[in-house]
């Protein structure tokens, strides 16, 4: 069973890793990659986020969204899965609020760290991404929180790398014309060729 | 050689600034590198001493390379002519052959006709390498008006002896170029880039033209014919199918197909020697590679599988065969796209050997890892030196304090 989570963790780390193989959460990916630091808050705040979300979306869907997913209330022959889209916008959003107000007032130097991180992934497709491919795989409770963990730490893993590499590209002497975003884009599609070596795993 | 110092100073002028060919002084000042050293000094209160600049460091490398060179050569023609049925003139189909016709008497147990074959297969692969690649350094150092570094000779050579010996033309010319140009240039040159471009170009057309370049049947420069490359066949049948092809011995020298340069793990080793010797390639990298590869190859061992026999695989066959020597000497090793400091480099190439033994053994669709490993590390060097540099700062204002 161990063996089965962990092999989930991997894939959704690497073969499946939502920065660079889907291409999901790149606003954020390529605006807030500078420095090493802020991408190390980025990071640690999507993997905490999607851990959360993750499995609350699936606790959602399973009980309400999904074809008679009632029946536990006692109606029958629904299928509100329509709403998905708009109810995990709502949840994540709400959860975000939530965790905020939470952090602020119980772990304020995590709050600190996080700062304005918080509020500004809220409206990241990676976030929605990972709870649309969960619905998507017909993920249980446990896996949906493996998922979720691993799919936020290869987007934290991909951003910091990404990060070092920005920061290194500071002694670079780029053409004027690339400077800035146009270089982050060619930087990114060549850590994909990186990433791509565990294309075929099928684990 | 007074002679050709004198002309050398007879023309500096004309090409320095201010002088009719201003605008050439880039070309005159690599050819003047190439049969001297650079004259350049640096100016100002740091000033080091050392006679190991960036030309020396480049043309070691080239040096290093040269037994493999000429091994990789060898090697082509053996497996060639071993294959050849000569009762068949078909074989004869393209242009090589009207130069292999010249000195070769298609004998394999012939050093030479094996070397004339291999170099009619070789050099015109290095060749488009060379021009193409050196055009493209040539274009960015006239525009950018920076000077060409001998970097651009060693990734040249370099990605001619990761080709395969049959491979087309004019997918090597697009390869060298998407190297050079994306994998360097746009960073600025030499000691910028942050991916090693002769890799950046392999790994480019590994992925574009799988058919040529993914190396799923052997290389061999006759056309028509196809074997299973021996990592191939440790996929399919384990340890068993590969020493009915081959001994480990037989493997360490390299008398097999594949890429041209890489198949001979003691020449490669040659010029690993050279390189230590010149401190050129940190020893640190290496040996991590090796506690990598060890560890991870004991790891799969031990677990075993009775679905995939490349489990089976010791490490001592993983460091002979597909790419994993060549790629270790003069790939990991390399110091601009390796981490700079001496305790990242270790993480980085025991990173190294742990993901070329991870991609070769658990992803069946890639049987060749040692590129992509380090490729993936180099995009986590920066990240691994700026973690060791943290930790060392931290270290020195604990102690002051």
């Amino acid at each position: 069973m161990f063996e089965y989570y962990l092999t989930l963790f991997i894939e959704a780390v690497f073969v499946e890793n939502i920065a660079l193989a889907y291409f999901l959460g790149m606003c954020t990916f390529l605006a807030i990659s500078k420095r090493v630091n802020a991408a190390i808050g980025l990071g640690i705040t999507v993997i905490f986020l999607l851990t959360l979300t993750v499995p609350i979306n699936n606790l959602i869907y399973t009980y309400f969204l999904n074809e008679n997913a009632l029946t536990w209330i006692g109606i029958t022959g629904t299928d509100l899965r329509f709403v998905g889209l708009i109810t995990y916008i709502g949840i994540i959003a709400a959860v975000v609020q939530i965790l905020e107000m939470f952090l602020d007032k119980y772990v304020p130097f995590l709050y600190n760290a996080l700062g304005i991180y918080l509020p500004l992934i809220t409206v990241n497709c990676a976030i929605l991404g990972a709870s649309l491919f969960m619905v998507e795989r017909e993920l249980l409770f446990v896996e949906s929180v493996v998922y979720g963990f691993g799919a936020g730490t290869g987007w934290a893993l991909a951003i910091i790398a990404l990060a070092g590499i920005r920061e290194r590209l500071k002694y670079a002497d780029i053409p004027s014309g690339l400077e800035g975003l146009g270089i982050t884009f060619l930087t990114v599609g060549l850590m994909c060729f990186g990433f791509m070596a565990f294309g075929g795993i099928s684990l | 050689m007074k002679f050709l110092r004198k002309i050398f100073d007879d023309l500096k002028p004309t090409f320095s600034p201010g002088g009719r060919f201003e605008r050439w002084n880039v070309i005159f000042d690599v050819i003047e590198n190439f049969f001297y050293s650079s004259g350049r000094r640096t100016f100002g209160s740091v000033h080091v001493r050392d006679a190991s600049d960036v030309q020396r460091i480049m043309v070691t490398v080239m040096v290093a390379t040269l037994p493999a060179v000429f091994y990789g050569m060898y090697n082509i023609g053996f497996q060639a002519l071993q294959v050849i049925d000569l009762n068949d003139p078909t074989f004869k189909n393209d242009w090589h052959f009207v130069f292999i016709d010249l000195l070769c008497n298609y004998n394999p147990q012939n050093i030479f006709d094996c070397l004339w074959y291999g170099a009619c297969f070789f050099i015109p692969i290095y060749a488009v390498t060379f021009v193409v690649g050196i055009l493209w350094e040539m274009i960015f150092a006239f525009v950018r008006n920076h000077e060409i570094s001998e970097g651009a000779f060693v990734t040249t050579i370099l990605f001619a002896l990761c080709c395969p010996p049959d491979a087309p033309l004019w997918q090597v010319a697009l390869g060298i170029s998407f190297g050079i140009v994306i994998g360097k240039e746009v960073f600025g040159g030499t000691g910028k880039n942050f991916l090693n471009p002769a890799l950046a170009g392999r790994v480019f057309l590994y992925f574009a033209y799988p058919a040529q370049w993914s190396g799923d049947s052997a290389w061999v420069a006759v056309d028509g014919f196809s074997s299973p490359t021996i990592l191939s066949v440790a996929a399919q049948e384990g340890m068993q199918g590969v020493l009915t092809d081959i001994s480990w011995s037989e493997a360490f020298i390299g008398s097999m197909a594949g890429s041209i340069g890489e198949t001979s793990t003691l020449f490669i080793l040659l010029g690993l020697l050279l390189l230590f010797y010149n401190k050129v390639a940190s020893w640190r990298i290496v040996v991590g590679v090796l506690l990598g590869t060890i560890f991870t190859s004991a790891l799969f061992n031990t677990i075993g599988s009775d679905t995939n026999p490349m489990f089976s695989l010791p490490f001592y066959w993983h460091i002979v065969i597909g790419g994993y020597a060549f790629g270790l000497t003069f790939m990991a090793v390399e110091p601009v796209t390796g981490s700079h400091t001496n305790l990242g480099r270790w993480y980085y190439g025991i990173l190294i050997g742990i993901m070329v033994v991870l991609i070769r053994v658990i992803n069946p669709a890639f049987p060749e890892g040692m590129m992509l490993a380090i490729l993936f590390a180099n995009l986590f060097a920066p990240i691994i030196d700026h973690f060791v540099q943290e930790r060392n700062i931290k270290m020195r204002l604990r102690r002051q304090n």
